[in-house]
C-alpha cells in the first residue's frame, strides 16, 4: 500500500474517532453539554489525535529506517569484486534499485509474471534487454550477483511495504483504542489538547536550534575528515591555493582570504562614507517629503538579489573598469576583478549600512542636539563633535555588520572577482574569494572522498565562524549602546 | 538708536554683525560642504540604483523580441511519412536531419520568389540564416500535427539564427560579422533584404518565458520555462513548510516561552542564522539533504527545503513583531471570558496580527526566490530541458531556478546569452515587485495602529 493510501486511511480513521469521541461525551453528558468538562469538540480532538499522531510517527520512523535495513542486507549480497571500494558500492547499490524498479514495471505491464521472476537468471534470459522495453535503460549488462541482490532487494522492499501498512494501522487503532474509553463528562480534553498544541508550537521553535545543530555538524565532521587527508597546518598557512584533481594538491587559505578580505575592503570603502553620509544627511536635514521618497529607494537596493547585482558587475561595472581605468593606466585587462566586484558589494551593503546607521542616529537623545546648537555651533559642527562620537559605538557595529554581509556575499564575487587565487596588491587584478571557491570545489561531479571536494567545507567553516564572530562582536556592540541611553 | 550698531571702540569682536567674519564664514562654508557632502552621498547611492537598473533593463528588454523568418513551407509525404499511415510514433524516425532538408528547400524557394539573390553563398550559409533549432520546431509541429504532411503550409515561422537576430537587435554589426566565424556579412545582407520583403520580423517572444533552456549554441531558442516552473515549486515547498513552522515558533516563542536557557537558546539561534551566509545552508543542504537523507541532486524539494530552513529565521522575526504589536488588553479580555491560553491566541491575538505575518511571509517568499548561491551546491545549476512533472512527484524531478538560470546562463560562450540572461532578471524583478507590491497593499489596507 503506498504512503499517501495509507496516510488518507489514517486521516480518515482519525476523522471516524473525531466523531465517536465527540458523541461519546455528548451521551455521557446526556445531552446537556454544559455538565461536560470540556466542549465536545475537545473530546472529538483528543480522540482525532490520539488516532492520527502516533501512525504518523511511526509511518515517518518507518520511511527513514526501512531504507537503511534493506540497504545493508542489500550490499551484504553484492560481492566484492563487483564493488571493490565505497563508490563502487554506492555505484551497485543503485543499479540495484533501478533494476528492481525496472523489474516492478515489468511485471505491472505484464511483461513477467512474478513465478517467472523468481526463475529467472542473467544466464537464460536478457535482462538488459528486458528492462529495455520498460523504459529502464542500462549501461552494461546485468551482473548475476547484481540481479540476484535486485531480485531480494525487490522482496525485502514488498515485506516492508505489508509491514508498514501493518504497523501504521496498528498504531493508529492502539491511540484509538487508548483514547476513546477515557472520554467522560470529566474528562479534562481541553488541557489535554492544549499540551499537545503547545507541545508542537515548541517542536516547530527547535527547528532553529537543528538547523544549527545541522550546519555546525556537518561542517565540523568534514572538516575533520578533510584535516586527516590534509594537515591542518599547511591549510592555515599555505600561500598558495593550487587544487589537482589528480592528487598532490596545495590547499593554503590565506590567497582566498586576503581576496575575500581585500573586496570587502573596498566595499567598505564605497559603503561606509555613502551610506553614512546618506543616513546624517536623511536624518538631521532632509524635510519629510525627502525622507518618505529617498529612504524606500535606498531600501529597494536592499531588495534586489544578488545575482543582479552580479550581472551588473559582468556586463558594465567590469567593463568599464577595464576599459577606462585598468588599460590606460596599464594596471591590468581583466573584466573581473577585485575593484569591479568590491564597487558592486558596495553598492549592495550602502542600505544595510544606511538604515541601521539611521536607527542609531536618531537614538541619539535629542538634548545632546539642542545644548550643542544651543552653545552656537553650527548643525553639521553639532553632527561632527556631538552626534556622531555619541553614536561611534553603534556605527562601529554596524559597519561590522555589513562587513560580514561582504565576506560572506558570494554571486557578486563569482561572476565579478574572477577565479584565480593570488596574493596581490593590483585591484585590478582578477582574486578570489573564500565564497567563490566554496562554489567552485562544490560543484560539477564532486567525489566525496577527495581532500579537493572536502576542503570546501573547511572553507565554510572558516567563514561561517568569522562571519558569527562578527555579528555577536557587532550585535554586543550595538546593544551595548542602545543601553547607554535607554 | 543707529550709534549701538557701530562697531565698539574696543573688546574681542571686531567689524560688524552684518558683515561675516573670517572664522564665520569658514564654519558656514563648512556647513554648506557638510550638506552638500550628504547630497552628494545620497545622489551616488540613487545614480548607482538607476545605473544597475538602466543597464539591465537595455540589455535585457531585446529578449523578448526575437526575429523570426516567416516562409511557406511542402511537406513531401514521401520525406515525412514513408508509411503513409500518419501515425506520430512512425513518423518520429525521420530525424531533424530530414526536416533540415525541407526547411532548406523551402528556404530557397522562397527566396527566389522573392528575388533575393544568394549568389555567392553555400547552401550552408543559407541555412545558417536559420537557428539550428528550426528543424526542431518543424518537427514538432508536424509530429502534434500528423495529418498536415503532404499539404504545404503557407506561414510558418521559423527562428532566425542567434547571429541574424542580433544584427537586428544592434549586437552585430558587419563589422563584426567579418571577424565571426559563424556568421558573414553577406549573410546579414540577404537577412536584411528578407526583412524589406517581409519574410523575416521581430515579435513577442512568448517562448522565452515558456521554452525550456537550449544548448549552447542557440540562445535565440534558449527559454525560461523550466526555470520558473522549478522557482515556483521551491516556492510552493517554502510556503508550505516555512508559514507553519514559523507562525507556530513565532507565537511560542512571544505568547508562550517562559524565559529560560532552552528559548534564549533559541532566540540566540534565530538572531544568528538570519545573518549566515547563504552559502552555508548551501553546504547543509549538500551534506545533510543529499549526502545524508540520499534525495535526488536539482530536485526543487531539495531547493525548497534548504530556502526554508533559510527563510524561516527571516519570517519568525517579523511575525514575532507583529505578534508583539497586539495590545495586551485583548488577551486579558479573552481570558477574563474565560478563554484559555491557547483559545485566547488562536481565537484573538493570531487574527488580529495575521496582516502582518503574512506581510513578512510574502518578503521572505521574495528573498527565497532572488537566492542563488545555496542551490548552485545542491545541482540546481544543471541543464535540464526537460519540464519537471506534476505535483507533487514534479518535486523530485530535476528542475532550475530563475536566479540559478540567469547565472548559468552568464557562464556560456555565445553573446547572444548576455541578453536572456538579462531578460531573466526582468522576469525575477517583476515577479518580486509584483510580490513586495502586495506586501505592500496587505499593510496598507489591513494594518491597525492600536
Amino acid at each position: 500500500m503506498s504512503t499517501g493510501l495509507i496516510s488518507l486511511i489514517v486521516l480518515g480513521l482519525a476523522a471516524v474517532g473525531f466523531v465517536l469521541g465527540r458523541n461519546r461525551a455528548i451521551r455521557d453528558a446526556g445531552g446537556d453539554t454544559r455538565v461536560l468538562h470540556s466542549l465536545p469538540f475537545f473530546h472529538g480532538l483528543v480522540v482525532f489525535l490520539a488516532t492520527a499522531v502516533p501512525a504518523f510517527l511511526v509511518l515517518i520512523l518507518w520511511l527513514i529506517v526501512q531504507p537503511m535495513i534493506v540497504n545493508s542486507r542489500v550490499s551484504g549480497m553484492i560481492p566484492a569484486d563487483v564493488a571493490p571500494d565505497a563508490a563502487a558500492q554506492t555505484l551497485a547499490l543503485s543499479d540495484v534499485r533501478r533494476i528492481s524498479g525496472g523489474l516492478d514495471a515489468a511485471i505491472d505491464q505484464d511483461k513477467i509474471t512474478p513465478d517467472e521472476l523468481e526463475a529467472m537468471t542473467t544466464d537464460a534470459t536478457d535482462v538488459r534487454a528486458l528492462l529495455g522495453t520498460v523504459g529502464v535503460a542500462l549501461g552494461s549488462d546485468v551482473n548475476p550477483a547484481v540481479f540476484e541482490a535486485a531480485k531480494a532487494y525487490r522482496k525485502l522492499d514488498a515485506t516492508g511495504a505489508i509491514g508498514r501498512t501493518i504497523a501504521v494501522l496498528a498504531a493508529a487503532l492502539l491511540g484509538f483504542g487508548i483514547a476513546f474509553p477515557r472520554i467522560n463528562r470529566d474528562f479534562r480534553a481541553r488541557n489535554a489538547s492544549e499540551r499537545f498544541i503547545t507541545v508542537t508550537l515548541f517542536a516547530a521553535s527547535t527547528v532553529a536550534v537543528l538547523t544549527t545543530v545541522g550546519i555546525i555538524l556537518s561542517l565540523v565532521f568534514e572538516t575533520f575528515h578533510f584535516f586527516t587527508l590534509y594537515p591542518a597546518l599547511d591549510f592555515f598557512l599555505g600561500t598558495v591555493w593550487n587544487p589537482q584533481f589528480r592528487g598532490g594538491s596545495e590547499l593554503g587559505i590565506l590567497p582566498l582570504l586576503w581576496g575575500t578580505l581585500y573586496v570587502s575592503f573596498i566595499a567598505l570603502l564605497v559603503a561606509v562614507p555613502v551610506g553614512l553620509l546618506s543616513a546624517i544627511y536623511l536624518s538631521e536635514y532632509a524635510s519629510r517629503r525627502v525622507r518618505t521618497v529617498v529612504k524606500p529607494l535606498i531600501e529597494i537596493l536592499a531588495g534586489i538579489p544578488t545575482i543582479v547585482y552580479g550581472l551588473f558587475a559582468l556586463i558594465t561595472v567590469g567593463p568599464i573598469l577595464r576599459d577606462y581605468f585598468a588599460q590606460p593606466l596599464n594596471l591590468g585587462n581583466s573584466s573581473s576583478s577585485v575593484m569591479t566586484a568590491g564597487i558592486v558589494m558596495g553598492i549592495m551593503v550602502i542600505p544595510f549600512v544606511s538604515s541601521l546607521s539611521d536607527d542609531i542616529i536618531n537614538a541619539v537623545p535629542q538634548s545632546l542636539r539642542d545644548g550643542s546648537l544651543g552653545l552656537g555651533a553650527t548643525p553639521s559642527e553639532t553632527i561632527r563633535k556631538v552626534v556622531l562620537p555619541a553614536a561611534l559605538p553603534g556605527v562601529v557595529g554596524a559597519i561590522l555588520l555589513a562587513a560580514s554581509r561582504a565576506i560572506g556575499e558570494t554571486m557578486i564575487v563569482v561572476m565579478g572577482a574572477g577565479a584565480a587565487a593570488k596574493l596581490s596588491l593590483n585591484p585590478f587584478e582578477a582574486m578570489t574569494t573564500i565564497t567563490v571557491k566554496i562554489v567552485s570545489q562544490l560543484t560539477g561531479d564532486t567525489e566525496f572522498a577527495s581532500p579537493e571536494t572536502l576542503v570546501a567545507f573547511a572553507l565554510g567553516l572558516t567563514l561561517f565562524v568569522v562571519t558569527l564572530g562578527l555579528n555577536i562582536l557587532a550585535l554586543y556592540i550595538v546593544r551595548k549602546y542602545r543601553e547607554q541611553y535607554e | 538708536m543707529t550709534d549701538i550698531s557701530a562697531a565698539p571702540a574696543s573688546g574681542s569682536h571686531r567689524g560688524s554683525l552684518l558683515v561675516q567674519d573670517e572664522l564665520t564664514r569658514k564654519r558656514n562654508a563648512a556647513e554648506t560642504r557638510f550638506r552638500l557632502y550628504g547630497i552628494v552621498a545620497i545622489s551616488i547611492a540613487m545614480l548607482a540604483l538607476a545605473a544597475l537598473l538602466i543597464s539591465i533593463f537595455s540589455a535585457g528588454m531585446p529578449a523578448f523580441r526575437q526575429t523570426f523568418v516567416t516562409i511557406p513551407i511542402e511537406l513531401p509525404a514521401d520525406k515525412l511519412d514513408k508509411s503513409g499511415t500518419r501515425d506520430s510514433a512512425v513518423m518520429a524516425k525521420v530525424t531533424t536531419v530530414g526536416y533540415a532538408k525541407v526547411i532548406n528547400e523551402a528556404l530557397a524557394a522562397a527566396l527566389a520568389a522573392k528575388g533575393i539573390s544568394t549568389d555567392g553563398m553555400t547552401e550552408k550559409q543559407i541555412a545558417g540564416l536559420l537557428s539550428p533549432e528550426a528543424p526542431a520546431q518543424l518537427r514538432n509541429y508536424v509530429l502534434a500535427n500528423p495529418a498536415v504532411v503532404g499539404t504545404s503550409l503557407p506561414e510558418f515561422e521559423l527562428l532566425a539564427n542567434g547571429r541574424v537576430d542580433g544584427f537586428f537587435k544592434g549586437r552585430v554589426t558587419m563589422e563584426s560579422a567579418k571577424l565571426d566565424s559563424n556568421i558573414t556579412p553577406e549573410q546579414l545582407q540577404v537577412a536584411q533584404k528578407m526583412t524589406d520583403a517581409g519574410l523575416m520580423g521581430k515579435r513577442f517572444n512568448w517562448a522565452f518565458i515558456t521554452a525550456p533552456d537550449a544548448s549552447d549554441q542557440r540562445p535565440e531558442a534558449a527559454g525560461l520555462g523550466v526555470a520558473i516552473l522549478g522557482s515556483l515549486y521551491m516556492m510552493i515547498v517554502v510556503l508550505v513548510l516555512s508559514l507553519p513552522i514559523g507562525v507556530a515558533a513565532a507565537v511560542y516563542l512571544e505568547e508562550f516561552a517562559v524565559k529560560n536557557f532552552w528559548t534564549d537558546l533559541i532566540e540566540v539561534n534565530i538572531a544568528n542564522l538570519a545573518a549566515v551566509p547563504s552559502i552555508v545552508f548551501g553546504i547543509l543542504g549538500l551534506a545533510v539533504f543529499i549526502n545524508f537523507a540520499g534525495l535526488p541532486q536539482s530536485a526543487p524539494i531539495v531547493g525548497g527545503l534548504v530556502l526554508t530552513l533559510m527563510t524561516l529565521p527571516r519570517i519568525i522575526i517579523p511575525a514575532r513583531a507583529a505578534l508583539k504589536a497586539v495590545p495586551p488588553s485583548i488577551r486579558d479580555a479573552a481570558l477574563g471570558v474565560g478563554a484559555s491560553k491557547v483559545q485566547s491566541v488562536f481565537h484573538h491575538v493570531l487574527p488580529l496580527a495575521a496582516p502582518g505575518i503574512l506581510t513578512g511571509m510574502i518578503i521572505g517568499l521574495a528573498q527565497a526566490l532572488g537566492e542563488t548561491a545555496p542551490l548552485l551546491l545542491i545541482g540546481m545549476v544543471a541543464f535540464v530541458r526537460d519540464y519537471p512533472g506534476g505535483l507533487p512527484g514534479g518535486l523530485f524531478d530535476p528542475a532550475t531556478a530563475l536566479p540559478v538560470q540567469v547565472y548559468s546562463w552568464t557562464t556560456r560562450g555565445d553573446p547572444g546569452f548576455v541578453e536572456r540572461a538579462s531578460g531573466a532578471i526582468i522576469v525575477l524583478l517583476v515577479f518580486l515587485l509584483i510580490m513586495n507590491a502586495v506586501a505592500i497593499v496587505l499593510r496598507r489596507r489591513f494594518e491597525r495602529r492600536w
